[in-house]
């Protein structure tokens, strides 16, 4: 399997009178159809080692490779062409457009995308949400849809544009068990069935154990990968 | 609220440039149509240099004692010049003589200007014609006794069409003459103040034979008679005074108005942009989770501007088509309402001018003030920083 993600002697310091290290000397290496989870306690720099790794943010040393390219030499569009084609992001809170449909919201990455015509978009987004059991409330706005149900249509947004690497950053987040199950299990089907790389940061042991491989931080270290 | 502002301001800038255009453009077109465009007066706008001057050009002279010759006043040899300012494209002149008088009717006495015209000339270069109630202009070629008043003075002195009227010129002449007409024109000053005699009569009783005082011209573009009237001043040697330079003060007075006007109705615009500004701003900052959203997602700083520079758009072409809407509203409301101006005996409906340009000002200054005010806001989300907001969750 090819890698897709390297991050090498990756730091990332916020400064001011009293720096504070989010994340230093980050190794690793994601390929594809790997899932990835990251494991750690509050405040440990998970979520500071996605963002580094979706390209929210720049490290302050280091470098983080995408599909080959170094990021430090992509400026501020290229930072967003890339995630827009290459990356799909899962948030805790779902994070939907309140004012789009199921449906629009979706449609969205692909349209700004524009890669493929629009009633193959459609289409797609359509296939999308039917594979996740939400055929039947595309037009509906996400504030008639239930936690589970607004967390597929996360996941089906960050499908929309067929990424390399998904990553989600608490993904069950405040769900139930039974529809934090199938969060996980889709997370798992996107990586082991469609080949696409899934880093998925989360403070739960038992979630993190479905993944093919742990990282373990604190206080911004890898303290174990495996 | 913010597109109430713009509608509002896009109304009201429609509506007072519309009532101080149309003003201005009423009082420009009434100046053209009852005042001549261009007058050449018995005047030189540069004395005449006298014999010695020209002698001794280079001489520092003084001479006193001088006894000027005495002349009688008017333009000498007026026919010559007439023909020739009359052959000149675009152009009726007629030749006036004017001078002071004083009716007498029944004891009662009104000091007139007295005015001698040709009458088949004069109808080319004055709406006089237009203005009369009873008769015409042209009855006088047929009376050389006759003389034209405005009714109200013949109000004033009991009389009507048909009656006799002294007349008495400074020069001490005297003469009966007959009302062979009434004018009125709406403005106090002339009904009361003004009387046509034919020039022959004018030139006896005002004891200047041949001789009339001003050459008075009508255009058949207005707007031309600046240059009409230097041509004319540069040949005949007298002072030819376009209606342009006879109201430079009152030109000069409209565009101060105006400048006034502007700065004014624009200010109301400008409030108003500041509504959109505070709406945009509002709107940024509610919707920061969701610029974050579409940042992670591959959205650039520029397309979330256009964005918000859209919404300022929308606003701001909405406002300006329902207030250019409101505002051809408000103009109609107030061409309809009739006024009477002090010195006017007639009412007028207020003059609105509905030229389509004032539309695109008030529309295009509106916009552009609407993606002015959108453009900080614009700028703001296009810089926000994802992790910022991601940081946060719900917030």
């Amino acid at each position: 399997m090819s890698e897709v993600l390297r991050a090498a002697g990756v730091s990332r310091v916020l400064p001011g009178p009293a720096p504070v290290t989010l994340v230093r000397d980050i190794e690793l290496s994601i390929r594809r159809g790997e899932f990835v989870s990251i494991q750690g306690p509050s405040g440990s720099g998970k979520s500071s080692l996605l963002y580094l790794l979706g390209l929210l943010d720049a490290p302050s040393s280091g470098r983080i490779w995408l599909d080959g390219i170094d990021t430090a030499t992509l400026d501020d569009d290229q930072l967003a062409a890339a995630r827009l084609a290459k990356l799909g992001f899962v948030f805790q809170f779902h994070f939907l457009l309140a004012e789009f449909s199921v449906l629009d919201n979706v449609l969205l990455p692909m349209d700004r995308l524009g890669r493929l015509p629009p009633p193959a978009r459609r289409e797609r987004a359509e296939a999308l949400l039917a594979g996740l059991g939400l055929g039947d409330y595309l037009h509906r706005t996400p504030d008639r849809l239930s936690g589970g149900q607004r967390q597929r249509v996360a996941i089906a947004r960050a499908l929309a544009n067929e990424p390399l690497v998904v990553l989600a950053d608490e993904p069950p987040g405040n769900l139930d068990s039974a529809a934090g199950a199938v969060v996980r299990e889709l997370l798992s089907e996107i990586a082991h069935r469609d080949g696409r790389a899934v880093v998925a940061v989360t403070h739960d042991p038992a979630f993190a154990r479905t993944g093919d491989r742990v990282i373990h931080l604190i206080d911004g270290r890898i303290t174990r990968d495996g | 609220m913010s597109m109430l502002g713009i509608v509002l301001g896009v109304a009201f800038f429609l509506a007072i440039s519309a009532l101080m255009r149309g003003s201005e453009a009423d009082f420009i077109q009434r100046m053209i149509d009852s005042a001549p465009h261009i007058t050449v007066s018995d005047e030189y706008r540069h004395p005449p240099r006298q014999p010695a001057q020209l002698h001794f050009a280079d001489a520092a002279l003084t001479l006193h004692g001088l006894e000027p010759k005495t002349e009688t006043r008017g333009i000498r040899g007026y026919k010559q010049k007439l023909e020739w300012i009359a052959a000149l494209p675009g152009v009726r002149v007629a030749p006036v003589l004017t001078g002071q008088a004083i009716i007498t009717s029944a004891g009662r006495e009104r000091g007139v200007t007295m005015n001698g015209v040709v009458p088949r000339l004069m109808r080319g270069v004055s709406d006089i014609d237009d203005k009369m109630v009873e008769g015409t202009l042209e009855d006088l070629a047929a009376n050389p006794n006759g003389i034209i008043i405005g009714r109200k003075l013949a109000e004033k002195l009991f009389l009507r069409r048909g009656d006799n009227l002294t007349l008495a010129a400074p020069s001490g002449l005297v003469r009966t003459l007959k009302i062979i007409g009434l004018f009125e024109t709406g403005a106090n000053a002339i009904d009361e103040g003004h009387a046509y005699v034919l020039l022959k009569r004018a030139q006896t009783m005002l004891g200047r034979h041949d001789r009339a005082n001003r050459l008075v011209l009508q255009l058949d573009d207005p707007y031309r008679a600046r240059t009409v009237a230097a041509q004319i001043e540069a040949r005949v040697g007298y002072r030819a005074q376009s209606w342009q330079e006879a109201s430079e003060n009152i030109l000069s007075v409209l565009f101060v108005r105006n400048v006034i006007m502007y700065t004014v109705v624009s200010a109301i615009l400008v409030v108003a942009s500041f509504g959109i500004f505070n709406v945009i701003s509002t709107v940024v900052l509610e919707k920061r989770r969701d610029i974050a959203i579409l940042k992670s997602m591959g959205f650039r700083a520029r397309d979330l501007r256009r964005i918000f520079l859209a919404q300022g758009l929308v606003i701001g072409g909405l406002g300006s088509l329902a207030g250019c809407l409101a505002g051809l509203g408000l103009m109609r409301i107030l061409a309809g309402i009739q006024i009477r101006p002090p010195g006017m005996s007639q009412a007028i409906n207020l003059p609105v001018y509905w030229g389509a340009d004032q539309l695109a000002i008030a529309a295009g200054f509106a916009l552009l003030s609407a993606v002015a005010a959108a453009w900080l806001p614009a700028r703001k989300a296009g810089a926000v920083h994802p992790v910022d907001i991601l940081r946060g969750g719900m917030a």
